[in-house]
């Protein structure tokens, strides 16, 4: 048996959160992945991130494809139901799941190999519908469990563990999904857990499609000098646009902020995301800047993390659709079957 | 071969057939002339053969009149409308020794271009028709109803019907009534006034219809899949299944309205492929909700990977296979039944899956219905069976029918009370012995009932594992599922011959309209014939039975490789020399005659007897 549970012990002093959840309580079973892999401290900021929202673990969808990134739904969230779908394919899947239930928190988990290259269709597809869901890319630039293949988000010029060196061009899954019309796009390092807490928090109340592509090291096979997706390598090359803090609804907004350095962003569901202005150039609110700027640093070598961009009040599948507010999961006999008098007003008009 | 003794004569007994050029406007007036004979009380059976093309190509339209109510293809054609120049010799060719040929003579043809023993009807339809039209699109469109006009006349038909159903046609564009009335007068009255008595096929009032309705296989599985309650339709448009998912959302968005909202009670999406649609109706269906796609042969070979997961995961999905001719994009727009080995078995590893084959649009309905119950008490995809022939084509068939006191078959569900009650939960124990364990849908309960879909080797509680005694348990109770469906799924519908038959026939869904004929026809001629029309895979015991009870079994089929054939030799415990493959592939639908034909050859009837009851 290669799972390993992992011991339900409460400590005294994990303190509950407003649901009486400690953070014990959003893990899952222990990690098989290598020592050190940046995954696992995307689901340690997932487990934060669910634990100070208050969100009942239950009410969460793990949602994942193949590959090393994939296997983490299983590493957290142990309430809430996992899928682990085939190579590529996470968004659909996701996205059939999240029309036959508007009420559960789509939680899609990816990898640059499932998200970059045999699911780019799928990943543009979801992004471009609006499905409601937070799709976080773990991005490590390399295939891990099959030892160390060039993924598409490698950038040229990176070179493998092996001294290879990669030409052909990276595939940025954020410039994409501005263009795509996702409406929730962020990059952080899972490295940096302070900022990716607050911008997981942010997707996960965010109403629409949320893309948060995490840089995430591969320890094993790309982590060496001559990778761009290094933890050195990213420290050095990360320029941070703004820092993001997430202030849930129901707390009061006191005027704790310098205007002009801080902007406040009011999301669907009355929560705001404050964000501290590192770059004051920087507007999150606009597409069509926010992907001209993405370029410009890009070509400078700079990784540009933080809330890139953000349209509070866009619109989702299910506006697309016109569905009930009623999920359709819930729906019973009585309302889905018109019954035997209104299938012989049918039979008549084929006569 | 039938003496020739002038032109045809026959009552409610024949076939017509129209050659038009795809684009022209032909279909609805065909339509509108199988419809008529429909109104005067006679079973009408026609088969719309048409290009992958949306203008330009050859496209024939055929109308089997038949008092006797057969339903399927006869074979042959009596009376040709011969409107395309592209194929006017083959079409002239293909008419039956004694035939009727009715052309457009705007351009007389020579007398001796044509075949000395048909009877040839020239009518100026170009001519009447530029007479009386000046825009050039009404030009060409009303030379189709001109034509159906002059069919009124010709056939005996009454032309009181066929205005009717005009006025019906039109009842929300009053303005195009009045010149299509007119239209069908001008045919009328030039085949009454200058073809008076030419033609002897004639159709006579009768009252063979009855309740039966009008319908193409497409549209009433959607309508199944309304009334058994699928919420979610996810698809990609290809022919010839497109028709099933866009009638659903017309179907849905009639019966399935909030009342109080205004909106919808179900979701229908078109997908960027059929690799993500398959993969919305798994997702849809894990969360609880019934899902279904609809598509043909290319999109069963894309969807096959998450087939295999939602086999091995065991996850409900309903999919609708409209078969067309393969393989690769093959004939898009023609009829076969050769998708059976590629979805039984969809998918790498050792996989199985269950099918249904509908024999009409009425089975389809009912099967569609079936298909929702089977996927979620089996937990696992269920496939209906179509072809073109039946999906695109209006059949006659029994009224639709639902019992009000049907509940549907949610399968096992455990609910919050189940698991707060204390009930252990793993996802793939087998608890009851018939090999089906629970489920639990997302968001249940906030403790208890969750676990880990995968794809990957797993135990009984869904957890991974590359043990191999584990792994092979659950396969094995896979197997022990696949068992248990075999009591679930349709039974086959057998029928035996009056006097003891040596020869058992089996056959599956579009060939039962000309083998009910053909059977008949070989039984006059001293052949009995035991039928087994099968419904699903799997086989269930009677299939085994009928076999081992006859000396030889034919096995009648649309596909070149004898598929359900070699499903039976590797899932039954049979002798393979026991059968005899019938076998049509052209992608037109199978005819009586053909099955006639091969049937009385292979069962010894005398040369000269097997083509006397082939005529």
């Amino acid at each position: 048996m290669t799972y390993i549970a992992k011991p339900k012990l409460h400590h005294p002093s994990l303190q509950p959160n407003a649901l009486g959840f400690t953070r014990r309580d959003y893990e899952g079973r222990i990690s098989t992945l290598c020592a050190g892999c940046g995954h696992d401290s995307i689901s340690a900021a997932i487990v934060q991130a669910c634990y100070e929202l208050s969100i009942e673990p239950h009410r969460v969808a793990k949602m994942s494809g193949i590959g090393c990134s994939s296997k983490t739904p299983d590493y957290f969230l142990g309430q809430a139901h996992g899928f682990n779908s085939v190579h590529g394919r996470m968004p659909s899947v996701l996205t059939g799941a999240a029309m036959a239930n508007r009420d559960l928190i789509y939680l899609g988990v990816s990898g640059d190999g499932d998200s970059a290259s045999i699911g780019l269709g799928q990943f543009a597809h979801a992004l471009r519908r609006g499905v409601n869901m937070v799709y976080i890319c773990e991005n490590n630039g390399v295939y891990g469990l099959t030892k160390g293949q060039f993924s598409a988000t490698a950038d040229a010029g990176a070179k493998s563990k092996s001294g290879e060196v990669h030409v052909d061009s990276a595939i940025d899954l954020i410039s994409m999904a501005l263009l795509l019309g996702a409406s929730y796009v962020a990059r952080s390092f899972s490295g940096d857990k302070k900022q990716l807490v607050p911008l997981i928090m942010g997707a996960i109340r965010h109403k629409g499609a949320a893309i948060l592509d995490v840089i995430s090291p591969c320890v094993t096979f790309n982590n060496h000098a001559g990778s761009t997706k290094s933890f050195d390598y990213v420290r050095e090359h990360d320029e941070a646009v703004n820092a993001v803090d997430f202030v849930p609804a129901r707390k009061e907004i006191t005027a704790d902020y310098e205007p002009g350095t801080t902007e406040l962003v009011r999301q669907h569901d009355g929560s705001y995301l404050k964000l501290a202005k590192l770059r004051p150039d920087y507007d999150p609110s606009n597409r069509i800047a926010a992907l001209a700027y993405l370029q410009e640093h890009q070509a400078q070598g700079e990784l540009v993390t933080g809330l890139i961009y953000v349209a509070p009040e866009a619109a989702d599948l299910h506006d697309h659709l016109g569905t009930a507010d009623t999920p359709l999961n819930t729906l019973t006999e009585k309302e889905l079957c018109p019954g035997a008098k209104a299938l012989e007003v049918v039979n008549g008009e084929y006569r | 071969m039938r003496a020739i003794t002038g032109p045809l004569a026959a009552t409610n007994d024949f076939v017509v057939k129209f050659a038009n050029i795809n684009g022209s406007g032909s279909a609805s007036a065909n339509e509108l002339f199988a419809r008529s004979i429909l109104r005067m009380g006679v079973p009408v059976a026609s088969r719309n053969i048409f290009p992958s093309n949306i203008q330009g190509l050859p496209t024939w339209y055929e109308v089997r009149v038949s008092g006797e109510g057969w339903l399927g293809r006869r074979g042959g054609v009596d009376f040709m409308v011969a409107l395309n120049p592209q194929t006017f010799d083959k079409d002239m060719a293909s008419i039956e020794p004694g035939g009727y040929l009715l052309y457009d003579s705007t351009k007389p043809i020579p007398p001796e271009k044509f075949r000395p023993d048909i009877t040839v009807l020239p009518i100026p339809l170009t001519e009447i028709c530029n007479k009386a039209y000046a825009d050039p699109r009404q030009r060409q469109l009303f030379k189709n109803i001109v034509y159906v006009g002059a069919m009124t006349s010709l056939l005996g038909m009454d032309l009181e019907a066929v205005k009717w159903l005009i006025a019906e046609q039109f009842e929300s564009k009053p303005k195009l009534l009045a010149p299509n009335i007119q239209a069908l007068g001008f045919g009328y009255e030039y085949a009454r006034d200058r073809l008076k008595d030419r033609c002897k096929l004639k159709v006579k009032r009768q009252d063979k219809v009855g309740e039966r309705i009008f319908i193409q296989g497409n549209n009433a599985a959607a309508l199944g899949c309304v009334w058994a309650g699928a919420t979610v339709c996810a698809w990609y448009p290809i022919t010839p299944s497109t028709s099933l998912a866009e009638n659903y959302n017309r179907h849905a968005s009639r019966f399935r309205i909030d009342p109080v909202s205004k909106k919808k009670n179900f979701a229908f999406l078109q997908a960027e492929d059929e690799i993500a649609a398959i993969g919305m109706v798994v997702g849809a269906s894990w969360n609880g909700a019934r899902a279904f796609t609809a598509t043909s042969g290319p999109g069963i070979s894309l969807m096959s990977e998450i087939f295999g997961f939602a086999y091995y995961a065991e996850v409900p999905a309903v999919v609708f296979d409209v078969q067309r001719g393969g393989p690769s994009t093959g004939m898009p727009t023609r009829t076969q039944q050769s998708d059976l080995l590629l979805a039984a078995y969809a998918s790498h590893g050792d996989t199985k899956h269950v099918l249904l084959f509908p024999e009409d649009p009425h089975e389809c309905f009912d099967f569609a219905a079936a298909a929702f119950d089977l996927a979620e008490r089996l937990q696992t995809p269920v496939f209906v069976m179509m072809d073109l022939d039946i999906g695109m084509n209006d059949w006659l068939v029994e009224p639709l029918s639902w019992d009000d006191t049907r509940r549907y078959d949610r399968g096992k569900v455990l609910s919050a009370e189940e698991l707060e009650a204390g009930k252990t939960f793993g996802r793939y124990i087998d608890v009851d012995g018939d090999a089906v364990p629970y489920r639990t849908i997302p968001g249940t309960h906030p403790s208890q009932g969750a676990y880990f879909t995968r794809g990957s080797s797993h135990d009984a509680y869904a957890r991974y594992s590359e043990e191999g005694a584990t792994y092979v348990a659950g396969m094995q109770r896979l197997l022990r599922k696949f068992e248990t469906a075999k009591s679930l799924v349709p039974k086959p519908a057998a029928r035996e011959a009056k006097e003891k038959a040596r020869f058992g026939v089996i056959y599956y869904g579009s060939t039962a309209v000309a083998m009910n004929e053909a059977v008949a026809v070989l039984e006059q001629k001293g052949l009995p014939l035991d039928l087994m029309r099968v419904r699903a895979f799997p086989f269930n015991d009677d299939v085994e039975a009928f076999i081992a009870a006859h000396e030889q079994v034919f096995v009648v089929e649309q596909n070149r490789d004898a598929q359900l054939m070699k499903l039976m030799v590797g899932e039954c415990a049979i002798d393979p020399a026991k059968f005899l493959p019938i076998l049509h592939f052209d992608g037109t639908p199978i005819t009586a005659r053909f099955i006639i034909k091969e049937i009385a050859a292979r069962a010894g009837l005398a040369e000269a007897e097997a083509q006397e009851a082939a005529q």
